[in-house]
């Protein structure tokens, strides 16, 4: 193994190995292997019905590997509480499912279910990071999509998680709040050093954002590279 | 009409049920128009009911000769089938033909037992079979719509519920919003029909003791006595099977089971 390849397998924080889910002897998901390096955002990207969320959902355990597992900081995810493990692995959805209430309620959430509490500097601090500067004190329900979606990233921020799934957080959106919303994750790969995982079924996205691409068909992966290799220019 | 075509007391009774289950068929029938079926279970509903109604007359019947303690088995028996018929109203729970078992024996079970104890319900099989059975129909019925509830409640609030376990949060404390919420509803019924005793219905049970002789005011104080015993062992019953199928809609890895079709 050369000094590159060391580095690589040092660098790993998630590690999918032989990953499957089969529910009622459909297979939603078969056999599928792949590293996350710390600080790189990485996609998954396939068309629709290819398990590019299914498999998101297994990464967080949110649902239940019918095979293979993952390693966390090379730990395999099973040891460790479930509760931790998704305070690790945070996640950000496609719809934002924003708790009813204020935007700092929302964004306390997380840490007050570990007994945490987070002070208003660190509220205004992860609103700015997100790009709303005093939105505090909002009612969710008053929020643009964009809003809510950037709302939905500052909370999930907030339990200060090493890895972040994104499951399409962009397509319920309209196109510049798209654009936002990646420049806003971008930001946070480049600048605050954070590791991403992104589902998406827009190639262009991915090509724009993804360092490395892992591409799913019916639930099997069927290429990894750089984006170029796997995308094309 | 129908008491001049019929002499025997059986065949006025079975004529009877014949013309009330037209009468339900006709509305499932109506329902059928606004694409509501129904036929199939009200068929089988009816027809249960009907056989299942003769056969425990015919074992009260005997049992009036029984011993007292016989009833305790009568009563476990209707435990069971009640656990057994109310989780078909929660489809997809796993265990939740347990869940309401237990709630069902628990929440019908310590209000008679207390209330036999206290007095309340006489010890006479022909008083603790008929008050016994209706707390445990009610406590079986809240406890359908309390995990009819439930379920609804999660299904469409996967999403939700689902971000919160995301977050880290308790798999209880992501539901608990929905519990309380099945357990309100589940109680209507209960409740209104303590609003509406004497001046909306008036219970079948008082009518018997007009007429077995009892005095208009006991049996009128009686009905209140009844339909209190049948709320509190209804709330029991719907606060057992919800915290106990709180826990039933998740792995041990804190994950939703219960959802839809992936």
């Amino acid at each position: 193994m050369n000094t590159r390849e060391n580095q690589a397998q040092t660098d790993v924080v998630l590690r999918a190995e032989n990953l499957g889910r089969v529910v009622a002897d459909k297979i939603i998901v078969t056999d599928v292997s792949f590293d996350v390096r710390t600080r790189e955002l990485l996609g998954i990207v396939g068309p629709s019905g290819s398990g590019k969320s299914s498999l998101l959902r297994l990464l967080n355990r949110l649902d239940e590997p019918t095979s293979g597992t993952v390693y966390l900081d090379g730990r395999d995810y099973r040891q460790l509480p479930p509760r931790e493990l998704r305070r690790r692995v945070g996640m950000v959805t496609q719809r934002p499912y924003l708790f009813p209430g204020d935007v700092a309620s929302n964004l306390r959430f997380g840490p007050a279910q570990r007994g945490e509490s987070v002070s208003d500097e660190d509220v205004a601090r992860l609103l700015e990071q997100v790009g709303l500067p005093g939105f505090a004190a909002q009612e969710v329900s008053v929020l643009s999509g964009g809003e809510q979606q950037r709302v939905s990233l500052a909370r999930t921020l907030a339990n200060r998680p090493e890895v972040l799934l994104l499951d399409e957080p962009t397509s319920a959106l309209d196109e510049e709040s798209k654009l936002g919303i990646e420049g806003l994750i971008g930001a946070l790969v480049r600048e605050h050093g954070l590791t991403c995982v992104l589902v998406t079924h827009d190639r262009d996205q991915a090509r724009r954002m993804c360092q490395r691409v892992v591409l799913l068909e019916a639930g099997r992966l069927v290429q990894s590279g750089t984006a170029l290799e796997v995308l094309g220019a | 009409m129908l008491k001049s075509l019929f002499h025997s007391e059986i065949a006025l009774g079975l004529a009877q049920a014949g013309i009330a289950s037209l009468m339900a068929l006709a509305v499932v029938l109506l329902a059928r128009r606004r694409h509501i079926h129904l036929e199939a279970d009200a068929s089988i509903a009816l027809l249960r009911g009907i056989v299942q109604i003769i056969a425990v007359g015919s074992i009260l019947v005997l049992l009036l000769k029984a011993p007292r303690w016989s009833s305790v088995f009568l009563l476990a028996g209707m435990v069971l089938a009640a656990g057994s018929i109310s989780a078909k109203r929660a489809k997809n729970i796993p265990g939740a033909a347990r869940v309401s078992t237990l709630s069902i024996a628990a929440g019908a079970g310590v209000v008679t037992a207390i209330m036999t104890w206290a007095g309340v319900i006489d010890t006479a099989i022909t008083s603790l079979i008929p008050v016994g059975s209706m707390i445990i129909a009610n406590a079986m019925n809240t406890n359908g719509l309390a995990l009819n509830r439930f379920r609804s409640e999660v299904l469409a609030h996967a999403g939700e519920i689902e971000t919160a376990l995301a977050l880290g949060a308790a798999p209880r404390d992501t539901v608990e919003r929905y519990a309380e919420n099945s357990i309100h509803s589940s109680l209507i019924p209960a409740i209104d029909n303590l609003r509406s005793l004497g001046i909306v219905w008036i219970p079948g049970l008082m009518t018997g003791m007009l007429l077995s002789g009892a005095r208009p005011l006991y049996a009128a104080i009686y009905q209140f006595v009844v339909i209190a015993m049948i709320l509190a062992s209804s709330g029991l019953t719907a606060l057992l099977s919800t915290t106990m199928i709180q826990a039933q809609a998740f792995s041990p890895a804190e994950q939703l089971v219960l959802k839809g079709a992936e």
